[in-house]
C-alpha cells in the first residue's frame, strides 16, 4: 500500500474534501462483515464509472492493493472477487497514470492467477481488467510471456465464451511484437485456437482474431506458410480474409486484412499473381490511401501498400495507374492545411500530429513504386512538387521522415534520366551530404547508396559533389562496422574514380591509405572484395595513371592480386582480379611487375586453360597488352612468353568455340606475325 | 415485404425478351446469365418502363460499324484513313437512373492497325461518324493515348494506354454523378468529366481497319468486382438513412412511432394487443374498445365465408352504412352467393346434416396476419410471386398494378389454397354469440392476444369505385391442425352448397334476389360494368358440374374473401370518421412510391433505398 502512496506524491497535494468521500470508500473494503465490503465494493464500483477524479483518489488511497488481496483470497465470495475484479477493470480504464499504479501493485500475476478459478463470470472479468491493461503502451508486453503456462490457459479459455474470446485475442494481438512472441503463440497453436474465431457471430470476435492473424504472420514466414493452408468452415483462411476487405465492411476490417494478405505475400506463402493480391488487396490498399479515408488509415494503407508490393514491378505497375495513385499521395503532404490553421485548433492539432506520419508513409509509397520502372519514376518526379518536398524532407527533423525521402530519393536514383534532368536541377546533393555528415546507420546506408549513383560518371551532380570533400566521407564509410555501409563507401569511391582525372585517382588513394585498401581486399563481405577490385581497376586505367600508381604502389598491388588469386575466390572476383592485373599489362613501366614476377606468368598461364570462358578471356587479354608490337620492349617480352610456352595455348585458343576467346587469342596472335 | 411489382414487371419483361430468342440452347444460357445477373445488379429497375443495355443498337450505329455474334462483337470496316473516318455504336437502350451504379465492360479483341478505340458513353443524337468524347454530351476513354475526353476534341491525361487483350470497363455512378473507368479489374479513378446527361447511351468507337472489341453487358462474369463497389455505396445510403438526423424532435418521434404502432394494431382489430400497447407506452386510442371488437367481429365472419352473418351485424352495428354504399354492398351480396356456392355461408350451411362436431368448423379463410419476417414459422411461402401491391398515389399506375395482382395471383394458387382445403377454426367468437347459434365458448381476451390465430389483412388502396388495391402478403398458411373435419370437409364437401337440396335452392334464390338487386342498382345509378362482370362470374359457377376445378372457380378461393373483407372495415372506419387505412401501411405505401418517384426523376440512390430493404 505505501508503494502506491508513495508512487504518486504530486497528487496528494491535489487532493480535497473529495478525499473524505474516497477514504470512506476505502475503510468500507476493511470492515469485518464480509457482506458490508461485498456492498462496499458494489458501491466503488458505482462510484468509479466514467470519473477520473475518483479513480486516482481510490488509488491514492490505497484501494488497489486491498482490492487485490480480496481478489486473492479463497475466503472470499466468488461475488466479490468478481465485483473486485470489476472495480480494478474500471480504475484500469482510466489514465495511464492509473495502469502505471495497478501495474506496480503487481495485478497482471494476480489477475493471471484468478483466470484458473472455474467461475466463467469470474473469469470474464479478470481477462477483461488484463485486457485493459495489456492494451495500455504503458504496461511492458513482457509480463504476458513470463509465466510460461499462461499462454497456454488462456489458449484453453478461448472456448469459453464470446468475451473470453474477444478480450483473449485483444491481449494477443497487442502482445505480439516480436518474433519471438509470434513463436511462442504460434506453438501454443494460436492459429488453430484463433482461426475459426474469424467467423464468430461477434463483430468484435471476429476483429480481434483478424488483428491477432496480422501480428502473427508479420515478416514471418512459419506463420505465412502455415494460414496457407488452414480451413475456416472448409473455406481457405485467404478467401476468408478476402470477403473481409469487401468495400461495405469496415475499415479497420479491410485494413486489416489486406495487411494480413500482405505478409503472406511477402512470405511467398502467396504468389504476387495471385488474384486474391493483384484484384482485391492491392486495390483495397489504393483505397486507404484515398483522402475519404482516416488519416492514420492512409498511413497504414500507404506503408502496407509500399511493402507489398516492393519486390514486384508488375504489382508496382498496376498499383501506378490504380485510382490515379501517384497524384492521390502528393496529397500527404499538404497537412497540416493552411485552413485549418486557422478555423479548427483541434484539427491543427490532429493534422500537426499525423503530418510527419503521413510524409514518411507517402515517401515509403513512392520509393516502392518507383524502385523498378523508368515510366513510373518520371510519373512521380512529374507531381507537383515532387523533387522539393524529397529536399525538404531530407533535412526534416524527423527521422522517419528522413529515412523515408532518402529511401524515395535512392529509388528515383535508379533511373538515368532523372539523375541528368531533375536531381541536378534541384541540387538534391547538397542536403543528402548534409545527410551524410551526422546520421544514424539506416539512413547513411541508404544516403551513400543514393550518392553511388549521383557519383556515376554521367551524373551532372558528379563534379560538385567532388567539390563538396566527399572523399573523406566516404573512406571514413569503409571503416564501418557496417558491410552495407562498407559496401556503399568503396562503391562510391570505384564510381567516382571511373574515367577520372589523375588529381582525383591520387586523392582516392591517398585519402583511403594502401593500408585500408588492402583490408578492403581481405574483406569477409564479397560484395566489398568486388567492389574495392572496382575500384582499383577504375584507378588503373589509363597508361600514365597506371604507370604512376603502380610506380608508388605497385608492390603491395602485386601482392593482393597474388593472394587474391590463390585464394578461394569467386569466378566473378578472379575475373575482376585478372582484369586488374591485364590493366596492369598496359602500362608502360608498370608492365615490367608482370614480367619479372614469372610466378605471375605462371598463374596467367594457369588461367589462359581454366575452365571458365571469362577468365581465359581476361587471361588471354592480359598476355595480349604484355606482347603488343608498338611498345618499347615488345620484341624481349614476345620472346619470352614465347619461351614459356604461351604461344602454344594461345593457337590452340584460336581454336576456341567461343567466339570473343578465339577473336583475342587470334589478335595476340597477330602480335608476333607482325 | 417484397415490391412485387417490380419483380412482376421484371419478370413477364424477362419472358417477353426471352420469347424472341432463337433456339440456340448455348445463346439462351447466356440470356439467363444476363437476365439473372442483370436482376441481381439493377433490382431496381423496372425493365417494362426502361429497359436495360443488352446489346449494341444495330440502328444506332456508323455505316463502317459491323456488328456480330448477336449484336455484341463490334468491328470496324471503313478506311481509317484519318479521323474523319471514325465510327461509333450506342447500346440499345440508355442507362436507367434506378440502377444507382451501372457498369458495362468492353474486351479488345483486336487494336486493328492503330488501336484508335474509345470507350465511354454518349447521348441519342450524338454524331456517329466520331469516336465517343469528342463532342457535347459523349465522353470517352481512349486507348491510343489513355486519354479521357470529356465532350471536347482534346483529350486530359487520365490513365494508361489500352490494347489488344485488355478489359476495359465504364462504370457511371447515377448517385454522385460520377464515371471511372477500368482496366483489367483495376480502377483508374474518376474521370475528369465534371456533369453527366441523362439518358447516356454505353457507345464504342473505332477508326482503323482491324479494329475488334466484344461488350459485356452482363454476359459474363465482370473482370472488375462491380458488385463489391455496389456494396459500398448501399452501405453508404443505408448508413445515410440509418443516421439521418432528427434532432431536437426525438420525443415526437418516439409519439409518432407509438402511434403508428398502436394505429396499426386498432385497424386491424387486434384489441387485447392495442390496449395493453396502449397502457405501456401510456397512448390514447382514438376508438373505443367495443367498436375494434366488433370491427373485428365482422372481418372474422367475412374471412370465414359467413357474408351474410357478416352483413347482417353490419346493418345492425353500423345502421346505414351498406345503404349509403350500394357498391360494397353489392360487392357483399356477390360475395355472399359465392360463398353459398361454397356452402360456407350460413344460409346455406343450416340446411347441411353435419355431425355435431363439425358445426364448429368452417371452411375458412386461411388466417391471414401481417407477416412479421421469418418468425412467423406458420407461413409457406407460395413463391416469389407472393401478391403484394402497394399503395399507389398515381392512378395511372394503379389499374395496372391491380390487374398484375389478380393475375399472379390466379397463377399462385397452389393446391393448398382451393377453396375447402384449409379450415378456419372458429374457436374464438364469443363476442359474436348474438347471432351465432353455434359459436363455440372461449375467452376474447386469450385468442384475441395471439395474434397469429387472428384472421385478418389489411388494404392500403385508394377504394374510390371498385379498384381496391391490396397491400400485404398473402401467403397461404398451413393449419397444422390434425382436424378430421377438415379433411372430410375437403374431400367430400366439394358439392354445391354442401350437396344439400334445399340449401342449393335457397342459393338460386337469393341469385335471383341479387340480379333483381344489380338490376336496380342500374335503374338508380346507371350501367355498371365491374358490377355486371361480378355477377357474371358469379354466377358462372352454376355453369361447372364442379365449379372448383372450372375457369372461374379462382372466385371459391378464400383468399379472394380478404378484399371484400378490407373494403368492409375501410368502408366502416370511414364512418366512424376514423381513418380507412393504418397510417403504417400509409407511409410504407408513401416510402415506396416515393423511391419510384426517385427513380423517375433519376435520382440514383433510389437503388440502395429501397423500402423492402428496411423491412424485416
Amino acid at each position: 500500500m505505501m508503494a502506491c502512496l508513495l508512487e504518486a506524491p504530486l497528487r496528494i497535494s491535489v487532493l480535497s474534501e473529495v478525499t473524505a468521500t474516497s477514504r470512506h470508500y476505502v475503510d468500507r473494503l476493511f470492515d469485518a462483515d464480509p457482506q458490508n465490503v461485498l456492498q462496499g465494493v458494489i458501491d466503488m464500483k458505482n462510484a468509479v464509472i466514467g470519473n477520473n477524479k475518483q479513480k486516482a483518489n481510490l488509488i491514492v488511497l490505497g484501494a488497489v492493493p486491498r482490492l487485490l488481496y480480496l481478489l486473492q483470497q479463497s475466503s472470499s465470495s466468488l461475488e466479490l472477487r468478481t465485483e473486485c475484479a470489476v472495480v480494478l477493470g474500471s480504475l484500469a480504464m482510466g489514465t495511464e497514470n492509473n495502469i502505471k499504479s495497478l501495474v506496480d501493485c503487481h495485478i497482471i500475476p494476480a489477475l493471471l492467477q484468478g483466470l484458473l478459478c472455474s467461475d466463467l463470470i469470474f473469469i470474464e472479468a479478470c481477462l477483461r481488467c488484463l485486457r485493459t491493461v495489456f492494451i495500455s503502451p504503458v504496461t511492458p508486453v513482457q509480463l504476458l510471456y513470463t509465466d510460461p503456462t499462461v499462454i497456454p490457459h488462456l489458449m484453453s479459455l478461448l472456448s469459453r465464451s464470446r468475451h473470453t474470446q474477444e478480450y483473449i485475442t485483444q491481449i494477443f494481438a497487442h502482445c505480439c511484437k516480436t518474433p519471438e512472441h509470434q513463436t511462442v503463440l504460434f506453438n501454443h497453436g494460436a492459429i488453430q485456437n484463433i482461426a475459426p474465431l474469424l467467423i464468430s457471430p461477434s463483430d468484435k470476435v471476429r476483429m480481434q482474431a483478424l488483428k491477432c492473424f496480422s501480428v502473427l504472420a508479420y515478416e514471418n514466414t512459419q506463420v505465412s506458410m502455415t494460414l496457407v493452408n488452414v480451413l475456416v468452415d472448409g473455406e481457405q483462411l485467404s478467401q476468408v480474409f478476402v470477403r473481409m476487405m469487401q468495400r461495405d465492411k469496415p475499415i479497420e476490417m479491410q485494413l486489416t486484412a489486406a495487411k494480413c494478405l500482405t505478409y503472406m505475400c511477402r512470405a511467398g506463402a502467396i504468389r504476387t499473381d495471385d488474384n486474391c493480391i493483384v484484384l482485391k488487396t492491392l486495390p483495397c490498399l489504393v483505397r486507404m490511401c484515398s483522402k475519404e479515408r482516416l488519416l492514420e488509415e492512409r498511413v497504414e494503407g500507404a506503408e502496407t501498400l509500399a511493402y507489398l508490393m516492393e519486390p514486384d514491378v508488375e504489382l508496382q505497375r498496376i498499383a501506378s495507374v490504380t485510382d490515379h495513385l501517384v497524384s492521390m499521395l502528393a496529397d500527404y503532404f499538404k497537412y497540416p492545411s493552411s485552413v485549418s490553421a486557422i478555423t479548427d485548433i483541434k484539427r491543427l492539432d490532429h493534422d500537426l500530429k499525423h503530418a510527419h506520419e503521413l510524409r514518411q508513409a507517402a515517401f515509403k509509397l513512392y520509393a516502392s513504386l518507383g524502385s523498378n520502372d523508368e515510366d513510373i519514376r518520371k510519373k512521380i518526379t512529374e507531381t507537383e512538387n515532387m523533387m522539393d518536398r524529397i529536399v525538404s524532407g531530407l533535412s526534416e527533423s524527423s527521422i522517419k521522415v528522413r529515412l523515408a525521402a532518402v529511401r524515395c530519393l535512392h529509388s528515383l536514383s535508379r533511373s538515368v534520366q532523372q539523375l541528368r534532368t531533375s536531381f541536378h536541377d534541384h541540387a538534391v546533393w547538397k542536403p543528402l551530404m548534409k545527410l551524410l555528415q551526422n546520421a544514424p546507420d539506416e539512413v547513411l546506408v541508404m544516403a551513400s547508396s543514393t550518392l553511388c549513383n549521383l557519383l556515376l560518371e554521367f551524373s551532372p551532380s558528379k563534379e560538385p559533389i567532388l567539390d563538396s570533400g566527399v572523399i573523406e566521407l566516404l573512406c571514413s564509410l569503409t571503416q564501418s562496422d557496417s558491410p552495407a555501409l562498407r559496401v556503399n563507401g568503396i562503391w562510391a569511391l570505384m564510381n567516382m574514380a571511373f574515367q577520372a582525372d589523375q588529381k582525383v585517382k591520387v586523392e582516392i588513394v591517398r585519402a583511403l591509405g594502401t593500408e585500408q585498401l588492402f583490408r578492403l581486399l581481405s574483406d569477409p563481405d564479397t560484395n566489398v572484395l568486388m567492389k574495392t577490385l572496382g575500384l582499383l581497376r577504375n584507378l588503373l586505367s589509363t597508361r600514365p595513371h597506371i604507370d604512376q600508381i603502380m610506380s608508388s604502389h605497385g608492390k603491395q598491388i602485386m601482392q593482393a592480386v597474388t593472394l587474391i588469386l590463390e585464394g578461394e575466390h569467386s569466378i566473378e572476383v578472379k575475373e575482376q582480379t585478372l582484369c586488374i592485373l591485364a590493366n596492369i599489362a598496359d602500362g608502360n613501366t608498370a608492365k615490367e611487375l608482370i614480367m619479372t614476377n614469372d610466378d605471375m606468368l605462371q598463374k596467367i598461364k594457369y588461367y589462359m586453360g581454366h575452365s571458365n570462358v571469362k577468365l581465359q578471356l581476361a587471361a588471354t587479354f592480359c598476355i595480349s597488352n604484355l606482347i603488343w608490337n608498338e611498345e618499347d620492349g615488345s620484341q624481349e617480352r614476345q620472346d619470352k612468353l614465347k619461351d614459356m610456352g604461351f604461344v602454344d595455348i594461345l593457337h590452340k585458343l584460336t581454336q576456341a568455340s567461343d567466339p570473343n576467346l578465339c577473336d583475342r587469342a587470334k589478335t595476340a596472335m597477330q602480335q608476333y606475325l607482325a | 415485404m417484397q415490391c412485387n411489382i417490380c419483380s412482376v414487371l421484371s419478370k413477364m419483361a424477362e419472358l417477353g425478351a426471352g420469347s424472341l430468342l432463337t433456339g440456340d440452347p448455348a445463346f439462351n444460357y447466356q440470356e439467363h446469365e444476363l437476365n439473372e445477373r442483370l436482376k441481381r445488379l439493377y433490382p431496381a429497375v423496372n425493365e417494362e418502363e426502361t429497359p436495360l443495355p443488352r446489346s449494341w443498337s444495330p440502328k444506332d450505329k456508323y455505316s463502317y460499324i459491323g456488328l456480330s455474334q448477336n449484336n455484341l462483337r463490334v468491328h470496324y470496316k471503313g478506311h481509317g484513313k484519318n479521323h474523319k473516318d471514325a465510327a461509333s455504336v450506342r447500346a440499345t437502350h440508355p442507362i436507367p437512373a434506378a440502377c444507382g451504379i451501372y457498369y458495362f465492360e468492353v474486351k479488345i479483341v483486336s487494336k486493328g492497325r492503330d488501336g484508335y478505340m474509345g470507350i465511354g458513353l454518349s447521348a441519342q443524337g450524338v454524331n456517329m461518324n466520331r469516336l465517343p468524347g469528342w463532342d457535347k454530351h459523349s465522353y470517352g476513354y481512349h486507348g491510343d493515348d489513355g486519354h479521357s475526353f470529356c465532350s471536347s476534341g482534346t483529350g486530359q491525361p487520365y490513365g494508361p494506354t489500352f490494347t489488344t487483350g485488355d478489359v476495359i470497363g465504364c462504370c457511371v455512378n447515377l448517385i454522385n454523378n460520377t464515371c471511372f473507368y477500368t482496366k483489367n479489374g483495376h480502377t483508374l479513378s474518376f474521370c475528369p468529366c465534371l456533369s453527366f446527361q441523362p439518358n447516356l447511351y454505353p457507345t464504342v468507337g473505332l477508326q482503323t481497319p482491324g479494329e475488334i472489341v466484344d461488350a459485356n453487358f452482363g454476359q459474363q462474369p465482370f473482370v472488375f468486382d462491380i458488385e463489391d463497389y455496389m456494396s459500398e455505396w448501399r452501405a453508404k445510403i443505408h448508413s445515410m438513412i440509418a443516421r439521418f438526423p432528427i434532432g431536437e424532435r426525438l420525443g415526437d418521434w418516439q409519439a409518432v412511432l407509438q402511434n403508428m404502432v398502436s394505429s396499426y394494431l386498432v385497424h386491424h382489430g387486434y384489441c387485447a394487443t392495442a390496449m395493453t400497447f396502449a397502457r405501456a407506452t401510456e397512448t390514447m386510442i382514438q376508438e373505443d374498445q367495443t367498436s375494434i371488437k366488433n370491427r373485428q367481429r365482422i372481418q372474422k365472419l367475412v374471412l370465414a365465408g359467413r357474408v351474410g352473418e357478416a352483413i347482417d351485424a353490419t346493418q345492425q352495428l353500423y345502421p346505414g352504412l351498406l345503404e349509403h354504399d350500394p357498391n360494397l354492398l353489392f360487392m357483399l351480396k356477390c360475395r355472399q352467393f359465392v360463398e353459398m356456392v361454397n356452402g360456407t355461408d350460413s344460409e346455406v350451411r343450416c340446411f347441411s346434416a353435419r355431425s355435431p362436431k363439425s358445426q364448429d368448423s368452417y371452411p375458412g379463410s386461411p388466417n391471414l396476419s401481417p407477416r412479421h419476417g421469418a418468425t412467423n414459422a406458420h407461413l409457406h411461402n407460395t413463391g416469389a410471386d407472393s401478391p403484394t401491391c402497394s399503395n399507389g398515389v398515381t392512378p395511372t399506375n394503379k389499374n395496372k398494378s391491380h390487374n398484375k395482382y389478380t393475375g399472379v395471383s390466379s397463377a399462385s394458387s397452389s393446391p393448398s389454397s382451393s377453396p375447402s382445403s384449409v379450415n378456419y377454426s372458429e374457436s374464438n367468437s364469443t363476442d359474436s354469440t348474438k347471432s351465432q347459434p353455434h359459436s363455440a365458448t372461449s375467452n376474447q381476451e386469450t385468442s384475441d392476444s395471439e395474434m397469429e390465430i387472428e384472421a385478418e389483412h389489411y388494404s392500403n388502396g385508394v377504394t374510390e369505385s371498385s379498384t381496391r388495391i391490396m397491400n400485404g402478403t398473402y401467403k397461404h398458411q398451413e393449419i397444422l391442425q390434425a382436424d378430421d373435419n377438415s379433411v372430410d370437409d375437403s374431400c367430400s364437401s366439394r358439392q354445391l352448397c354442401g350437396g344439400n337440396q334445399a340449401a342449393t335452392e335457397r342459393m338460386i334464390q337469393f341469385g335471383r334476389e341479387l340480379q333483381a338487386l344489380s338490376e336496380q342498382l342500374c335503374r338508380q345509378y346507371g350501367k355498371n360494368a365491374t358490377h355486371k362482370k361480378m355477377l357474371q362470374d358469379a354466377f358462372s359457377l352454376l355453369a361447372y358440374s364442379d365449379p372448383w376445378n372450372c375457369p372461374v372457380g379462382q372466385q371459391l378461393d378464400p383468399m379472394q374473401r380478404e378484399a371484400i373483407c378490407s373494403a368492409l372495415n375501410s368502408a366502416i372506419l370511414e364512418s366512424q370518421n376514423l381513418p380507412k387505412q393504418p397510417p403504417l401501411m400509409l407511409a410504407l405505401g408513401q416510402a415506396t412510391e416515393c423511391v419510384q418517384l426517385m427513380a423517375k426523376v433519376r435520382s440514383g440512390s433510389c437503388s440502395f433505398a429501397r423500402v423492402d430493404n428496411f423491412l424485416h
